[in-house]
């Protein structure tokens, strides 16, 4: 089977050589199939959104590799498209032209790129939004935005960091279930970074737990049997999503315990 | 506040303020009315002094001198303020060798530049462009240093994964984030180009608003300086007026400009 994100040994560090270095993760193995969903999953501060960089190619390991089906990655990874949690849109366009811009920069004529960006505003349910501005748009529709900009591009891999974090509870559901629905027509890779092991579950074929920091590594993978296509607020009420859950926090409670008492030591310190 | 009760008490303030200055110079409270109208003119003298300038037409050749002066030292510095800011932005190594030497130029008052360009320039508007800029560029340039330093780093990581090149950062990120930036001083920039142009023709020139007064003044002729002081102020009114129009075309996308 062919990989589409593989991360072998990888170490990332911050600082400069010599000095304190702080490694935040430590020999960590993951590998993403094509055509699976993988949600990463750990406590604050866990590396999880600097694993998921690596795999951008926006930060370089400091040992070990990282290969983009098949190849080892040099530079920014163009296969994949990556949504930000915070607002990454640019504010000074429109959000359709922000939408058309990703296929600009590659070539394709304005007229075209306008026309498909529209038709994209409208898969996310903006229609007739395409003229406002970002910041005339509530934070759900800021994120549907940057979907359809991080999707007209067709990437093969996507990379999510906390997507829906900054979204309240109701609006994260329906996200979850608009980008279920995407992802269901034609399924591409994804690494999707959470900290809420519900939203993983429920979006995921496998979820996979980070111990705390620093040295952080996997310690946890799952295989996530739920039927799809899938309600993410149905989901969480069935009984197999209810054992999963007990299981898999089982394991993730330790890490968040052990995350909090740092967090006190250093307040303390 | 209601808008017209706003509007009524912004026009007493000028009322009162106008026939306090009309009692002054025309009563004795404060002593000889001969006097105190050689200090401070008085409102009817000046109101006239105004007349007569429009009426023989002869203000509207100074006005356009100091509007082109402004002008040009403002589309000059601006430009030159933009591309210095932006090359000096994107290398930083550059710009730390450079650091004191633009700090030391911007700490020295212009005033003092403004001989040199009467010698370098001549008494025509080409000096007081020269003064102008000086204002306008520091302004200008801190502002793009600041806007490219600053743009966000979430919006340039995005634009980056979506596979924009270089020069295309250059153009969808980083100009408009430097761009908005001398938006928000656009005010105090082109009032410092007028600054610059007045300024300039008050120590030396045959035309414009600055060589008006400075003309009246050394006649001793109160109401042609307080008159020249006039129209100077609501022709920078005018400038700011135009300046908010320009912005609110320009920068719907902002957030604060949202009215």
């Amino acid at each position: 089977m062919q990989h589409a994100v593989r991360l072998d040994n990888v170490d990332i560090s911050f600082g400069a050589t010599g000095k304190s270095v702080f490694r935040a993760v430590a020999g960590a193995n993951l590998s993403v199939a094509k055509g699976e969903f993988v949600a990463i999953v750990g406590p604050t501060g866990s590396g999880k959104s600097t694993l998921l960089n690596a795999a951008a190619g926006l930060l370089k390991p400091s040992a070990g590799t990282v290969e983009i089906q098949g190849q080892p990655l040099d530079g920014l990874n163009g296969r994949a498209g990556y949504l930000f949690q915070a607002d990454a849109l640019m504010p000074w366009k429109t959000s359709r032209d922000n939408v058309a811009i990703a296929l600009e920069i590659s070539g394709t004529p304005r007229r075209e790129a306008l026309e498909r960006a529209e038709n994209w505003l409208e898969k996310v349910g903006l229609k007739g939004f395409g003229h406002r501005y970002p910041h005339m748009l509530s934070g759900g529709q800021r994120k549907r935005v940057a979907m359809a900009q991080v999707l007209i591009r067709d990437p093969e891999i996507l990379l999510m960091d906390e997507p829906f974090g900054p979204l309240d509870a109701q609006t994260r559901l329906i996200m979850g279930d608009l980008l279920l629905d995407l992802w269901q027509q034609d399924r591409k890779a994804v690494m999707f970074v959470t900290h809420d092991l519900e939203e993983a579950i429920a979006l995921a074929d496998r979820v996979v737990i980070m111990s705390t920091g620093p040295d952080a590594k996997l310690i946890g993978d799952f295989t996530i049997p739920l039927a799809r296509p899938r309600d993410v607020s149905e989901i969480k009420l069935s009984p197999e999503f209810q054992e999963l859950h007990r299981d898999i926090w089982h394991l993730l409670k330790e890490q968040v315990l052990k995350a909090y008492g740092n967090q006190n030591r250093e307040e303390r310190a | 506040m209601s808008r017209t009760v706003l509007a009524t008490l912004q026009v007493l303030v000028a009322v009162i303020a106008v026939a306090l200055w009309w009692v002054i110079t025309q009563t004795s409270i404060l002593g000889d009315p001969a006097r105190i109208q050689f200090f401070f003119s008085t409102p009817a003298d000046v109101f006239w002094q105004i007349v007569a300038w429009f009426r023989s037409g002869e203000i509207w050749r100074h006005l356009w001198i100091t509007l082109i002066e402004a002008a040009l030292a403002f589309v000059i510095g601006a430009v030159a303020a933009m591309i210095a800011g932006f090359w000096l932005a994107r290398r930083p190594k550059l710009a730390a060798v450079f650091d004191p030497y633009v700090k030391a130029a911007n700490a020295l008052p212009r005033v003092v530049l403004a001989p040199i360009f009467t010698l370098w320039f001549g008494l025509g508007i080409w000096s007081k462009v020269a003064l102008g800029f000086t204002l306008v560029f520091f302004i200008v340039f801190f502002n793009v240093y600041q806007g490219v330093k600053e743009v966000n780093r979430t919006v340039l990581q995005n634009a980056r994964m979506l596979g924009m090149s270089e020069r295309q950062l250059l153009r969808h990120v980083y100009l408009p984030s430097a761009l908005s930036w001398v938006f928000s001083s656009l005010h105090v920039s082109i009032g410092f180009a007028v600054v610059g142009a007045v300024v300039g023709e008050y120590l030396g020139s045959s035309a414009g608003l600055g060589y008006l007064i400075a003309q009246a003044e050394g006649m001793f002729d109160i109401a042609g300086v307080f008159a020249g002081m006039f129209v100077l102020s609501a022709f920078v009114l005018l400038i700011d007026w135009g300046v908010t129009m320009v912005e609110r075309k320009l920068l719907v996308w902002q957030p604060d400009n949202n009215h």
